[in-house]
């Protein structure tokens, strides 16, 4: 892929010392004007290969190539060619956002007569005019991560590596921000390589998906293709009673496959040609209540499910306890349909 | 782009960066200049002990504001530095072309910036209150010159830890350490005249005796070579140990291929 924007892995491994391999073998690839979006929970993997493949950390083996250059051989075309906006948005918060351009547009080496139209046209492009003479220490997180994804922007950059960009957002700020990173892929040609942890921005955002567990890519392809794999939507129940879970349990049981649910409910993957509506008779037939019912179509969490057995926005390592039964998280499907306090 | 206009760059964050904070500003500029009115009004008899070297104490406690300031500065290169590995700055900057010794080149530069400043402060006020400096205009030039090489002594010995350890807190916890040793130090009588021979003798052993005697000499006896010989040499092997340290520890940091 010599000379082109997009990234090509090969068996790329991090391992550190006295701890297990954080990236263990991954492959991919990602074709110029892609945004691929790496998905998975903390600690899988995503940031340390973020680190590799922005020359920042050197990988235990295996090879990559960014922008058509050799992530350990050729460390500054890398860099010339890529913009990053990392975990944390790093700013100084004794500085303004117009210092921060200035900086940043010096040391990447613009010629000095385009710097200030440059840092300008940037931190109007994100929104910060009016704050841009403000010191960062007082941005709050959203203007925090625009700036910073102004800064990985200053040199125009081919390819764009964004680690968990909106960790932390509000709804709205993780909108715009989206908005901004579609914007820069669509109409500017800019590659993304995009980690998240969350189900909808890899839905929304990526045009392909790698879903990476314990340093491995257990699943990779468009979020449509991905869902398909799973196929038929699931229902999930929760009793009323805590006791009760058995009971239902049973009569979900006669539509489909048991699947992985929320602490203290029950799941079954849907035989085709049934529905909610046979689900909820079944129940009150049998006399039992229940106080949370919901149809989820297939989502990338169900994918994540079926690929590790294991939820992904409920916490990759929550243990689905009786314990967890008052804390527990909602289904991580998109749009569920949903009926509360259901049967008699 | 060249190291130096990368270095003056980052040497404009640095100023900035201790412009912008009060904190930064005010305690090392403050603070030496009224621990030297104490000083100068406290222990003014000092001067009638026999064999004391001038019978004005102003002129001999005129080296403390340089030396408490290094301190600062110390203080301010080591926090800074500490600041951008905690925020993950050094990681932005380490996806720039820039060259590792520019980031250390400015943030001494601004570091030193400041100490030049403070310096210029501490001689104005000096002078006001009657200070008579025994080798003139040159001899300001002298001192000055020194004062800037302990300032960036102290800076780098700041950046050092700041770089190793990544930690603000840890950068604060040495401020205790360097002032004891300007205290056992000929801060405050000449060596000759410490009655105690412990005290005597670790003020003999402590390197910061001679940037203080290095100093001193300039107002007090006009060009003396040794002292400035030994102010110039121990500022300067502390400043070399100190840069090439934190070169080593920005090495470590700053990690890309």
């Amino acid at each position: 892929m010599t000379d082109t924007n997009g990234i090509e892995v090969l068996g790329l491994v991090r391992e550190f010392k006295n701890g297990p391999r954080a990236v263990d073998g991954v492959d991919l690839a990602v074709a110029p004007g892609e945004i691929y979006g790496f998905l998975g929970p903390n600690g899988a993997g995503k940031s340390t290969a973020v680190l590799m493949l922005t020359t920042l950390l050197p990988p235990t083996a295996g090879t990559a190539r960014v922008a058509g250059h050799d992530i350990v051989r050729d460390g500054p075309a890398v860099r010339a060619a890529i913009g990053a906006a990392l975990q944390e948005a790093a700013l100084d918060p004794l500085l303004t956002g117009r210092d921060h351009m200035r900086l940043q547009t010096t040391l990447q080496g613009l010629p000095k007569a385009q710097r200030r139209p440059r840092g300008d046209e940037l931190i109007e492009r994100v929104g910060l005019a009016d704050a841009g003479d403000r010191k960062v220490g007082g941005y709050s997180g959203g203007m925090k991560r625009r700036l910073d994804l102004a800064l990985a922007l200053v040199h125009s950059p081919r390819v764009l590596f964004l680690d968990e960009p909106t960790t932390g957002l509000d709804p709205s700020s993780r909108a715009d921000l989206w908005q901004e990173v579609a914007h820069l892929a669509r109409d500017d040609g800019v590659t993304v390589f995009l980690t998240t942890q969350y189900l909808e921005e890899a839905d929304v955002l990526a045009d392909r998906v790698g879903i990476i567990d314990h340093g491995r890519i257990v699943a990779e392809g468009t979020p449509e293709a991905l869902k398909a794999q799973i196929g038929r939507p699931s229902v999930e129940a929760k009793p009323a009673e805590r006791g009760d879970r058995d009971a239902v349990a049973a009569v979900l049981a006669r539509f489909g496959a048991p699947v992985a649910a929320s602490p203290g409910a029950a799941a079954v993957r849907l035989e085709s040609g049934e529905d909610l509506v046979a689900v909820v008779r079944a129940l009150d037939a049998d006399g039992v209540r229940v106080a949370d019912l919901q149809l989820h179509q297939p989502s990338l969490d169900d994918v994540f499910l079926a690929k590790t057995g294991r939820k992904l926005e409920a916490g990759a390592d929550a243990p689905a306890s009786e314990e967890a039964w008052s804390a527990s998280a909602g289904p991580g499907s998109q749009e569920p349909a949903q009926v509360r306090g259901t049967g008699a | 782009m060249s190291l130096l206009a990368q270095g003056a760059e980052m040497a404009r964050r640095s100023v900035l960066q201790t412009l912008r904070q009060p904190a930064m500003v005010i305690p090392p500029i403050g603070f030496p200049l009224i621990l030297m009115a104490v000083n100068a009004g406290g222990l003014e008899s000092a001067t009638r002990l026999p064999g004391f070297p001038t019978d004005d104490y102003l002129n001999f406690v005129i080296a403390f504001p340089f030396i408490q300031g290094s301190l600062f500065a110390a203080i301010n290169a080591g926090s800074s530095l500490a600041r951008d590995v905690e925020t993950g700055f050094l990681k932005r900057l380490a996806l720039t072309p820039m060259q590792r010794a520019a980031m250390l080149l400015g943030n001494l530069a601004g570091v030193m910036t400041v100490a030049l400043l403070s310096s210029c402060i501490y001689l104005g006020v000096g002078f006001a209150a009657g200070l008579h400096f025994e080798a003139g205009a040159g001899g300001v030039l002298v001192l000055l010159a020194l004062a800037l090489l302990i300032a960036l002594a102290f800076a780098s010995l700041g950046a050092l830890i700041g770089l190793r350890t990544g930690s603000g807190e840890a950068v604060q916890g040495i401020f205790p350490l360097l002032f004891v040793l300007v205290f056992l130090s000929s801060s405050a009588l000449p060596r000759e005249l410490i009655e105690r021979d412990w005290f005597r003798t670790i003020a003999t052993i402590n390197p910061v005796s001679y940037l203080f005697e290095g100093l001193r000499s300039l107002v007090i006896f006009g060009w003396d070579g040794e002292a400035l010989a030994l102010g110039f040499g121990v500022a300067l092997a502390i400043a070399v140990l100190g840069v090439l340290g934190a070169a080593s520890a920005l090495r470590t940091r700053l990690v890309r291929t």
